[in-house]
């Protein structure tokens, strides 16, 4: 039998960045024992790479703002495959959520009348961001955090849950480790709330740390909930390219917000070369007016930058591959130029854009304030994931609820920068209320131990599998996961296609059997090998899930692009959710669901609005 | 650029040392990168903390040359790698494995302090009004990652290892950032005067110096507390003022 320590809870949290916090705070609202489980130290969550800022209709700086046009920006930016329940209750209650921070501790950047300012965005009819210069997800979660250690939750830190655990068809707790000795730990809890965020280290150019293995997606898949619409992978147009070790680090979208443009080598503003339907009513025809739209013009329309992050990364795709990039295989990204506009620039960029002024001066010796940056695509987001009711967050699997980037409906084809922070809160809060709710109804069930000694075994295998088959180039845990990187970055990136898509679901199986017998020296004390070993099953099917639901989804739309399908439907296909789930002999089946009729009420801001 | 030696501890509380790797190094490399090569190439168990690479999570915190710094910000150009680059965890924490620390401990001690509490709100949607420039300072200090290289360096802590007596450099600016917050109700003074343990700063200024986030901390944050303090506790004519209006 397997040795573990038992920690018995009414509602477990597994993730501590804003999303699990937000769930953790609404479930100890009243007198349940809450539990709180997270991969790194509290507060280290990725949520502070978050810069920007966080999406709400407040209107402090523009009053024709409102939770009507927040809900149509987001249906057009997801091309209309959103849950439009989750996109009506993410506008309608996302600025009570970030007044509450502020009731927190969380000091938003001010309005001349002593309100929270906001920000323009992409795809953001009105200045609508709420923000802390460019380090709003650090303010978010330091807020969350501070006020959530004296709410009563028991927090795990360094932490991971390897496996959800069942009694019968509903979710009875959770089996995990803690990194510093490697002991195991068994959660019970009456209700589990996934809130693990994404799934960036599947690629090699990626925004995302370590972390972002796609766990609590796996977790879900496994115990039986469905995950939608994987294919949807946001690169993010503007990660650092240059020097090669920085590679992907994102670079804000504020950066453009504030004025910044994309050049090509040959200094032309190639943005307004493309401007998609849907978006040429919205769109500034000169530059000259997009200028006036980043300072607040209200007549103005926005800078062909400020598009939807899918094809503003697309372009810059374009102008690399046609031999216009910038001379390390990026565009420029130019916030220096506006010193031709206001006459204290630097100033100014160092004052708003802070923390992008520190990450070029002091990783790429480069001074934004006087030269453009060179800038491309970075995986840095997924809005597929873990389906969920609108409402109350809870996916298939009684019990079980997600919330945050692991969950999927609000986003559609392509999130809304700005949309995630605000997703967090919204969804973050209802998870944690509907899951204290279901604890409150339901009896708690006992675990089952068996299941327990079987996954235990299954945790150590790497330390008993043998070194070396015999080859002599058998891969260790690294090898694999940075294989499978290439492998996905390769086929499985902005440009797919079935024969792309077709070779990496191959790649993908035989890179699985590897990662079964997989080696991890060393003992289970800190052991990042042995973590990294453990990580692969968690990447690796769902990456599986990208690829297959890619190769379902026969059309470009949104941030899936398919070569060999450029139109973006399918003839005769309607619009659809592609759905992934594990059939009972344990592999991986893929459907779609036509998207619901929009109700009668939404279908009219839609009309009206856009 | 070739290869460098880097000089890692490693092993846990009962006993390491100074472990040598030769790695490939190449241009913009920092040395958190260096550790991930070795890392994934020669020593798949190191332990090492780290998230966002990027200087903004606070978890890479470790001792470059003797210097603490975040590992993800220090570039290898900026060292000389005609010598072995030494790397070594925070020294100020008990070692847990290799590179990495139980800060556990600052956790606890941010838990003991007073929350945040506004007064009630503004206006009738619940929030409240202040003006930018009465924010400033606050959203300084709001800057910190909690990397605690502040606390690492600190010799009443690393040194005297008064942890018991005192919160270090990092939560006078956490207290900072909520005694002078416009709208925090609370009054925390006499703690940072007796369990807090202000007084055992003597100015050096050690902290501001590797604060990664560039916080001033000895003279926005210390400087004034204490000032708050004396002006709380010793000035006499407050002190009279007490006495009689008991």
């Amino acid at each position: 039998m397997a040795s573990y320590e038992t920690h018995d809870y009414d509602v477990l949290i597994i993730g501590a960045g804003g999303a699990g916090l937000r769930a953790a705070i609404e479930a100890a609202a009243g007198d349940l024992k809450v539990g709180l489980v997270c991969k790194s130290l509290l507060g280290k969550a990725h949520t502070v790479m978050a810069e920007g800022g966080v999406a709400a209709a407040l209107a402090n700086v523009d009053e024709r703002d409102s939770w009507r046009v927040h809900f149509a920006d987001t249906m057009r930016g997801g091309q209309y495959l959103s849950n439009a329940r989750m996109a009506e209750l993410h506008a309608k209650e996302s600025p009570d959520r970030v007044r509450e921070l502020e009731a927190w501790g969380a000091l938003f950047d001010r309005t001349q009348e002593g309100g929270i300012l906001q920000r323009n965005f992409g795809g953001h009819q009105y200045p609508r961001l709420a923000h802390v210069g460019d380090r709003t997800g650090l303010e978010m979660i330091r807020a969350l955090q501070d006020h959530g250690i004296h709410q009563g939750i028991e927090v795990h830190m360094e932490n991971t849950v390897v496996s959800l655990l069942k009694t019968g068809e509903r979710v009875s707790g959770a089996f995990g480790y803690e990194r510093e000795k490697g002991r195991f730990k068994v959660f019970s809890a009456n209700a589990v709330v996934l809130a693990t965020g994404g799934v960036g280290k599947a690629y090699k150019i990626t925004s995302n740390s370590w972390e972002y293995t796609g766990d609590g997606h796996s977790l879900a898949y496994h115990a039986g909930a469905e995950l939608i619409d994987m294919e949807f992978v946001q690169f993010h147009p503007t990660g650092m390219v240059w020097p090669p070790s920085v590679r992907g680090i994102l670079v804000t979208e504020g950066v453009r917000g504030e004025g910044g443009i994309l050049t090509n080598s040959e200094g032309k503003r190639f943005m307004f070369d493309d401007i998609p339907e849907l978006y040429v009513n919205q769109t500034a025809d000169s530059p000259e007016e997009g200028w006036r739209y980043t300072q607040g013009d209200r007549e103005a329309r926005r800078p062909p930058e400020l598009l939807t992050r899918d094809h503003v990364a697309r372009c810059i795709v374009r102008e690399v591959q046609e031999g216009r990039g910038s001379p390390h295989g990026g565009v420029f990204l130019d916030i220096a130029w506006i010193k031709e506009k206001i006459s204290n620039a630097p100033e100014h960029i160092r004052r708003k854009l802070p923390s992008m002024y520190h990450q070029f001066k002091e990783l790429a010796d480069i001074d934004i304030t006087q030269e453009p940056m060179e800038v491309g695509p970075t995986t840095h987001y997924i809005m597929g994931g873990i389906r969920v009711d609108a409402d109350s967050q809870m996916t298939a699997v009684p019990g079980l609820f997600a919330a945050g980037e692991c969950a999927a409906g609000l986003h559609g084809a392509n999130r809304l920068g700005g949309n995630s922070l605000s997703d967090l809160l919204v969804f973050g809060k209802r998870a944690g209320e509907y899951a204290a709710q279901f604890a409150e109804e339901n009896e708690a069930v006992p675990l089952d131990t068996a299941e327990i000694d079987a996954i235990a075994a299954h945790t150590l295998k790497p330390f008993e599998n043998p070194a070396d088959d015999g080859s002599g180039e058998k891969m260790g845990p690294y090898d694999i996961q940075a294989q499978l990187q290439e492998k996905m970055q390769e086929l499985v990136g902005i440009a797919r296609s079935q024969e792309s898509l077709t070779q990496a679901l191959e790649e993908i199986q035989n890179l699985r059997e590897q990662a079964e017998n997989v080696h991890a020296i060393g003992n289970r004390e800190y052991n990042s090998g042995w973590h990294t070993a453990l990580d692969l099953d968690c990447l690796i099917t769902i990456s599986e899930s990208i690829a297959l639901a890619a190769l379902e989804r026969r059309a470009s739309i949104g941030a899936h692009s398919r070569d060999d399908h450029p139109e973006k439907e399918e003839p005769g296909a309607g619009k659809y959710n592609t759905i992934v789930n594990k059939a009972p002999d344990g592999t991986m089946e893929i459907r779609r669901q036509p998207v619901d009729e929009l109700r009668a009420d939404l279908q009219e801001i839609i009309d009206e609005i856009g | 650029m070739g290869k460098a030696t880097f000089r890692i501890w490693r092993g846990n509380a009962d006993g390491a040392e100074f472990v040598n790797y030769d790695t490939e190094v190449s241009e913009g490399m920092v040395v958190l990168d260096a550790v991930h090569r070795i890392q994934a190439e020669q020593a798949n168990d190191m332990a090492v903390r780290w998230n966002c690479k990027a200087g903004k999570c606070g978890s890479c915190s470790a001792e470059i040359n003797g210097q603490p710094k975040l590992m993800c910000m220090t570039r290898l150009n900026d060292l000389s790698l005609d010598e072995p680059v030494t790397v070594e965890p925070m020294r100020a924490f008990p070692l847990i494995k290799d590179l990495v620390t139980d800060v556990s401990w600052n956790f606890r001690v941010k838990e003991k302090m007073k929350p945040f509490t506004p007064r009630p709100p503004d206006a009738e949607d619940g929030t409240w009004r202040m003006e930018q420039e009465d924010i400033d300072h606050i959203q300084e200090f709001r800057k910190c990652i909690e990397c605690f290289l502040c606390q690492d360096v600190c010799h009443v802590l690393r040194e005297h290892d008064l942890h018991d007596e005192f919160i270090g450099p990092r939560f006078f600016v956490y207290a900072a950032s909520l005694e002078m917050h416009p709208i925090d109700t609370e009054n925390r003074l006499e703690e940072l005067k007796d369990s807090d343990g202000i007084g055992y700063c003597n100015i050096t200024k050690c902290c501001t110096k590797v604060c990664p986030e560039h916080i001033t901390i000895t003279d926005n944050a210390i400087i004034p507390l204490k000032e708050r303090v004396v002006d709380q506790f010793y000035d006499p004519i407050k002190k009279l003022f007490r006495v009689f209006s008991r």
